[in-house]
């Protein structure tokens, strides 16, 4: 009836910086998602938790760090061990153009540089959403 | 039948966190799987004690639910920790229906153990200081077996008071330099504590909204709640006022042990039946309430809201008369 995209927006990793994690967080909710926002410095085991408890339909990762290639495959192994293998990902944040193949054959949906126009994500979602 | 809910629900979802959380989502909704969940589920319930937090927007209540849930994993002097299973309510957007639930940020020290559950939920334009199944997803942890719900409630200012029907024990948090005694001795949020908290109590004027609130209580002679079944000798809850930090974890135990004391009045009085009841009655009355109008809408002619509202307002009808129309028209008669 009143159904809703639930959306994980998380901050792996020990950079200090969620200014770019809050702005996605705030267009997706002015498009009609309730999106659960972590805080920083969170663990993968932290973040796959969340996801699981939160039963979201899609987990969006923010990383400025440089970690992304340890953090994001992990937190994709840790989804997958507790039967979250179907909610995608998706990264944000300063990942080297190098990087993005790497990240997306280990399951990443889609990876967002900077100056990503907030409404492609939306788009991008909405129809992962419809495809479900 | 989905899936997800077989006639051993209430065996399954124990231990079960992805089922607990994937039954929550479809009871938010409002689907036949949720509502088939909860059919199965509710005669194995009735065995949590449910704790309301509320009060006004960053007096700390997410920070009070982090410590308190701390306190009892740590312990309450019973051989076995209770599970905790926490519900945290954040407001939707009016314009766009969207949320930003945040309370998770407050809550990093439970990750981790696996006997706290951490859900949050967006209000969903529900004004009450809850969103509308919020008693029906604690009662899904209750039956997966939580011992112990804390409630918490979006930002509350004088008319949220909705936690107290769905709490055994409704806590309000203050912190100093919110307001004066005045507001103290408005009608509302104020009037439905069982504790009252003065949280930020290393900030300077605490004194004072701890003066205020404890005015406020002999004034507004709140035990009165308790003792209006009359007999002297009927047991009465006086309502403590506490102080804690949460953000530096002082206080929450002291918080804990009031609670237990309360729940224990509450099983030695006559409080909890009569609690209880007016609960169920509650529940069933917002239901059939709820029934009733999906029916209609269910049921009324496609355009026939849209001409009443045309006749109203060239005043070719008249409200009432158009009310009864439209009743009749979905099918309910009530001639």
């Amino acid at each position: 009836m009143d159904q809703k995209i639930r959306v994980l927006i998380a901050k792996p990793g020990l950079d200090g910086h969620d200014r770019g994690a809050k702005v996605i967080a705030r267009a997706l909710r002015d498009a009609g998602m309730e999106v659960i926002y972590t805080g920083l410095r969170q663990t993968p085991e932290m973040v796959a938790e969340a996801a699981l408890q939160e039963n979201v339909d899609i987990v969006g990762l923010s990383i400025l760090s440089g970690a992304h290639l340890t953090l994001v495959p992990r937190i994709i192994e840790l989804m997958q061990a507790n039967g979250q293998s179907k909610v995608p990902v998706f990264v944000g944040g300063i990942i080297p153009e190098e990087d993005v193949n790497v990240l997306l054959d280990a399951g990443v949906k889609a990876v967002y540089g900077p100056g990503s126009a907030t409404t492609q994500i939306i788009d991008d979602i909405q129809k992962l959403m419809a495809e479900k | 039948m989905s899936s997800l809910v077989s006639s051993r629900l209430h065996e399954d979802i124990r231990d079960n966190r992805l089922l607990l959380a994937r039954l929550i989502t479809e009871v938010e909704n409002d689907t036949t799987t949720g509502r088939d969940a909860l059919e199965i589920l509710y005669p194995h319930t009735g065995n949590a004690y449910i704790i309301g937090i509320t009060g006004a927007p960053g007096v700390g209540k997410s920070s009070l639910v982090n410590q308190l849930a701390l306190a009892f994993r740590k312990g309450t002097g019973k051989e076995t920790k209770p599970h905790v299973g926490i519900i945290a309510v954040d407001p939707s957007s009016p314009f766009t229906g969207g949320a930003i639930l945040g309370d998770r940020v407050r809550m990093r020290d439970l990750s981790g153990d696996t006997g706290i559950f951490i859900r949050s939920m967006a209000a969903r334009g529900a004004i009450g200081g809850l969103a509308r199944t919020t008693a029906q997803v604690a009662r899904l942890m209750d039956a997966a077996g939580f011992e112990v719900i804390l409630v918490e409630t979006v930002g509350a200012g004088q008319a949220e008071v909705e936690i107290a029907s769905l709490a055994h024990t409704t806590i309000v948090v203050d912190a100093p330099g919110l307001g004066d005694d005045i507001q103290a001795i408005k009608a509302g949020i104020l009037e439905i504590a069982d504790i009252l908290v003065v949280n930020k109590a290393d900030l300077p004027g605490v004194e004072n909204t701890e003066r205020a609130l404890q005015a406020m209580l002999q004034l507004s002679n709140h035990s009165g709640r308790a003792s209006s079944a009359g007999s002297s000798s009927t047991p009465v809850w006086e309502v403590p006022v506490l102080r804690t930090v949460s953000n530096k974890g002082e206080g929450a135990f002291e918080v804990m042990e009031i609670a237990l004391a309360h729940l224990h009045f509450l099983r030695t009085s006559n409080e909890w039946e009569k609690r209880q009841h007016l609960r169920i009655r509650d529940e069933v009355e917002n239901l059939v309430m709820q029934t009733m109008q999906q029916h209609w809408m269910k049921n009324l002619p496609p355009s026939a809201l849209d001409k009443s509202v045309e006749a109203l307002y060239s005043r070719k009808a008249t409200p009432y008369q158009t009310v009864n129309d439209l009743l009749k028209l979905s099918g309910f008669n009530f001639d």
